[in-house]
């Protein structure tokens, strides 16, 4: 009853092909919408600004990424976290030469370097496949780890080997740096993600999505019927690392504020397969799902004792929060192994036919 | 030209003039490539039984270290610890199997290996709780283990060989050869060859998939312990040991995910290699590039033969 599109005719094809082509969706996403960018903001709730919502955005951004690589176009990966890295240091040396441009144009381009690192770590899936595959991108993973800690050049000779953020500002505000307030730095993330997750559900939906899920189906077929591997997978690596590069940028610029080489080890290519899975494969909202579910959870976790007033050790906490995310890891899978994105579903069917059975 | 002599003469002309150095890093090679094989032979145990690729075998074997010497340090003496941790590794097997494997049979093998990981973040947290954090130092002599080195002098200089390196060797091929004859000669090795041939065409014959299962993760629990006391001989045994698990999985695209023979001469290969390239060329890039060599060489490797050195034949139909 609640979710119904009874009534709701296409007299056209743009009509038709639109991305939100219900009326009750359309409405769900601009509810989204006015609450992430009215209503947070207006809480004013520096915890809920800084510790939850920015990162939260920034890793279903990273989220995305992959799932465009491994959803999508079905090639494991495990150097997401390298990737970020790419973004992160590309960033940081667009700026350092150019200081007079604006922060958010380097944001968005130093993604362009990450997906030149990526599609030449993408060569070898054009002859290695699924756990080989996997295993051939963690050399990336701990090839571009080494530089980031070995080349000084890359993070500006520093002593400490760590990035330095430099204040930035945007028409007189500043933007990164310690003297951005979360609020701005919240802003800009989520404007930049808005874009590129729009940007990446049109991508899938149209001619390249269409030809990476049929080499994600079958690439030997797909071949076949005249898709071109080598450019459809390299794309593939390209595209998803530059969502990955600017996941990295934001990251450490618009989150931490500095950060050591250490953030993009291999635990991040972990967690954000993880975010992917969980969330769902070869779907936009299960990225969010996943990394709002990976992040928040233990988040959500560490403060329970203390709400309860349960006097454990932080460490303790810690390691209960190990296994309570190993335990959902594994109860998730079996209850629904096609991730969150698919409960979803099942829940928007259940919505349609409510409050019959039926 | 002089960039040129210092990589691809250099190195070799060291080798030749100081071969005790030589001799002593292929040594120090051999010895973490057969850690290496160990780690990568618990993989290829599950990989070949149940198409699972095991992530959590890293964790299982400092799991396994860790309980040893916890229940050691309860007051048990070591053979009794020894035993009950086999034990252990038992019940662990059987537990994963029953909440784990059986509610996610004819699961994508990639769901099985997500699954894995969550096994991997449990034993993690699950160690720590019981355990705690700290590196504890592995109960060599109570095992009987020698401690102590060796020294061979000769090769215009001396070579040195820790003891507890070359029991550690002698180990490992005693344990490869008890699991050749398992897998070979016995009815629970066939029966396990089966089910890695085709689960269907080994249940219609009456295998019990379920009783495979447990069996195939108690052996690479057991190696597991082999390795954890190994490796926890040669260093503490503490969590960052699972970092060092993720080396073996280079070793085990390199030698094919299905091969005992190829995990072992994968593991001396990468072991070998990156020790050579970390002695000989590391100092010309910087140094640590043990971290990332054995990766980039399974990768070139990979390149040649995407199905590993001894792993099956990959074929594809539409």
């Amino acid at each position: 009853m609640l979710y119904r599109e009874v009534g709701q005719y296409k007299t056209n094809y743009a009509a038709d092909m639109a991305l939100f082509p219900i009326l009750q969706d359309r409405i769900g996403i601009a509810v989204i919408l006015a609450i992430a960018f009215v209503l947070i903001p207006l809480s004013g709730n520096d915890f809920l600004l800084n510790a939850v919502m920015i990162p939260f955005l920034i890793f279903a951004l990273a989220a995305i990424g992959l799932n465009l690589l491994t959803g999508y176009c079905g090639q494991l990966s495990l150097g997401t976290g390298a990737f970020m890295g790419v973004g992160a240091y590309a960033c940081l040396k667009l700026t350092t030469f150019f200081p007079n441009v604006n922060i958010i144009v380097w944001i968005i381009a130093s993604g362009f370097f990450s997906a030149a690192v990526g599609a030449l770590f993408g060569l070898p899936s054009l002859r290695i496949k699924g756990f080989y595959l996997l295993v051939a991108t963690l050399a990336a993973q701990f090839f571009l780890e080494w530089c980031f800690i070995r080349i000084p050049w890359l993070y500006n000779n520093v002593y400490s080997g760590n990035i330095v953020v430099p204040s930035r500002t945007l028409a007189g505000v500043p933007v990164t740096g310690p003297t951005a307030t979360s609020l701005t730095r919240y802003l800009v993330v989520l404007s930049i993600v808005v874009i590129m997750t729009w940007v990446a559900s049109n991508l899938v939906r149209g001619r390249i999505g269409r030809m990476w899920m049929a080499v994600r189906d079958m690439d030997l077929a797909a071949e076949l019927i005249g898709i071109r591997l080598l450019r459809t997978k390299l794309l593939a690596f390209a595209v998803s690392s530059f969502y990955c590069g600017v996941a990295g940028a934001m990251l450490v610029f618009l989150w931490y504020g500095g950060a050591e080489p250490d953030v993009f080890n291999v635990d991040q290519s972990f967690i954000s397969l993880f975010m992917v899975i969980i969330g769902g494969l070869g779907t936009m909202i299960g990225s969010f799902f996943g990394a709002a579910l990976i992040y928040i959870l233990p988040i959500a976790l560490r403060e329970v004792p203390a709400a309860l007033g349960l006097p454990l050790y932080p460490a303790t906490v810690e390691q209960l929060q190990f296994v309570i995310v190993g335990v959902l890891i594994i109860v998730f899978l079996v209850l629904e192994p096609n991730g969150l994105a698919r409960l979803w579903q099942i829940g928007k069917q259940k919505l349609r036919v409510w409050p019959f059975p039926y | 030209m002089d960039i040129l002599y210092q990589i691809f003469v250099g190195p070799f002309v060291q080798m030749a003039t100081a071969p005790d150095l030589l001799v002593q890093t292929l040594w120090d090679g051999l010895v973490s490539g057969v850690l290496y094989a160990l780690i990568a032979l618990g993989f290829v145990l599950i990989f070949k039984a149940s198409g699972v690729f095991n992530f959590a075998q890293g964790i299982m074997v400092v799991f396994a270290a860790l309980t040893l010497i916890g229940l050691h340090q309860d007051g048990l003496p070591a053979f009794v610890a020894l035993a009950l941790t086999v034990v252990v590794m038992f019940v662990l097997a059987v537990g994963i199997e029953r909440l784990m494997l059986r509610p996610l049979v004819n699961q994508s093998d990639f769901i099985l290996f997500m699954a894995t990981f969550g096994l991997t973040y449990f034993l993690i947290g699950f160690g720590q709780l019981v355990f705690g954090g700290n590196p504890k130092v592995m109960i060599t002599s109570d095992l009987w283990l020698p401690s102590g080195a060796i020294q061979y002098t000769g090769l215009g200089g001396y070579v040195q060989f820790q003891k507890i390196d070359i029991a550690a060797v002698i180990i490992t091929s005693i344990m490869v050869a008890v699991l050749a004859v398992f897998f070979q000669r016995t009815r629970i090795g066939r029966a396990l060859r089966a089910v890695a041939d085709s689960h269907q065409a080994a249940l219609s014959v009456g295998i019990s998939l379920e009783q495979i299962w447990v069996i195939v993760w108690f052996a690479a629990g057991v190696v597991a312990l082999a390795t954890g006391i190994m490796w926890g001989a040669r260093s503490n045994v503490d969590f960052s040991l699972e970092i060092v698990a993720l080396k073996a999985l280079p070793v085990l695209i390199l030698g094919g995910l299905t091969s005992i023979p190829g995990a072992i001469v994968g593991g001396l290969i990468i072991g070998v290699g990156e020790k050579l390239a970390d002695f000989y060329w590391g100092p010309l890039m910087g140094g640590g590039i043990e971290g990332w060599f054995p990766y980039v060489l399974a990768l070139v490797f990979l390149v040649f033969r995407p199905q590993g050195l001894f792993g099956e034949r990959i074929i594809e139909r539409i």
